[in-house]
């Protein structure tokens, strides 16, 4: 695991939630994947419910790792929901188009 | 042509672990124009973009040097550039294009479009088998 990146997830009611915290770039973005899937692969939850909530810094290799999310539960029917996007990070979703094909769930407020 | 004000230079192998330490430390040095938080994160995106690619395409096959250069002028200008001496790229409008990537499942191909939507300009020069060097230029409101 990089320092100062963390990934916690939270199997409840088919929704698999990956809470991450750190920065996510080429580097980081690796090690999140591999827990994710890890884990997406044994329970094939509906939906991952992606909480970028602790991510303070996120370039385009955070735009990678949503859309292979996307395309991993593509395979068993699943959908990605991103949460917790502070409005520098929606700059760069917003810039990416992904939102297309993964919801953004916004924050209240 | 102007003189810059002021300038650091600093270089590291092609680690991943080191495109962090690459956008902190360019950041740390911007901390004295007193940058917006809007304008240090772009600066911020643009440069861990390009130390990406050194990284990914530049240095795919092996470790070599990535080279950053940070020049402040008068005026708010700063020009950042990230240079490697990797394989190059043979065609700089088709690598540009948005989506286009030669990095597999896991990459957006959208680099450039981050470059060029987060900094004032953006320039590439590239020499197959000798190098790329990415020229990015934004302007800060000088709070001074």
């Amino acid at each position: 695991m990089v320092p100062g990146m963390n990934v916690q997830l939270l199997y409840k009611d088919g929704v698999l939630t990956a809470k991450m915290s750190g920065e996510i770039d080429h580097h980081s973005a690796q090690e999140i994947r591999e827990a994710i899937d890890d884990t997406s692969q044994k329970v094939k939850p509906y939906c991952l419910r992606m909480d970028f909530s602790g991510v303070p810094f996120m370039d385009s290799s955070g735009i990678g790792l949503i859309l292979g999310r996307v395309r991993l539960y593509n395979f068993w029917k699943g959908h990605v929901v991103l949460c917790g996007l502070s409005p520098n990070l929606n700059k760069m979703v917003e810039l990416s188009g992904i939102g297309s094909v993964a919801s953004i769930e916004r924050r209240a407020g | 042509m102007m003189k810059p004000v002021n300038k650091a230079e600093i270089s590291f192998p092609s680690n991943s672990v080191n495109e962090g330490f690459a956008r902190a430390a360019v950041s740390a040095f911007l901390a004295q124009l007193d940058p917006t938080v809007a304008d240090l994160t772009d600066l911020k995106t643009a440069v861990s973009e390009a130390v990406t690619n050194s990284i990914v395409h530049g240095y795919r096959d092996a470790i070599g040097t990535v080279y950053i250069s940070v020049k402040l002028f008068e005026n708010g200008k700063t020009v950042v550039r990230v240079r490697d001496k990797g394989c190059g790229i043979p065609d700089i409008e088709q690598a540009m294009e948005p989506l286009y990537t030669t990095g597999g499942e896991e990459r957006a191909g959208l680099g450039f479009a981050v470059m060029q939507s987060f900094c004032d300009s953006v320039r590439v020069t590239s020499s197959v088998g000798k190098g790329t060097s990415v020229t990015l230029t934004k302007y800060f409101e000088t709070k001074r």
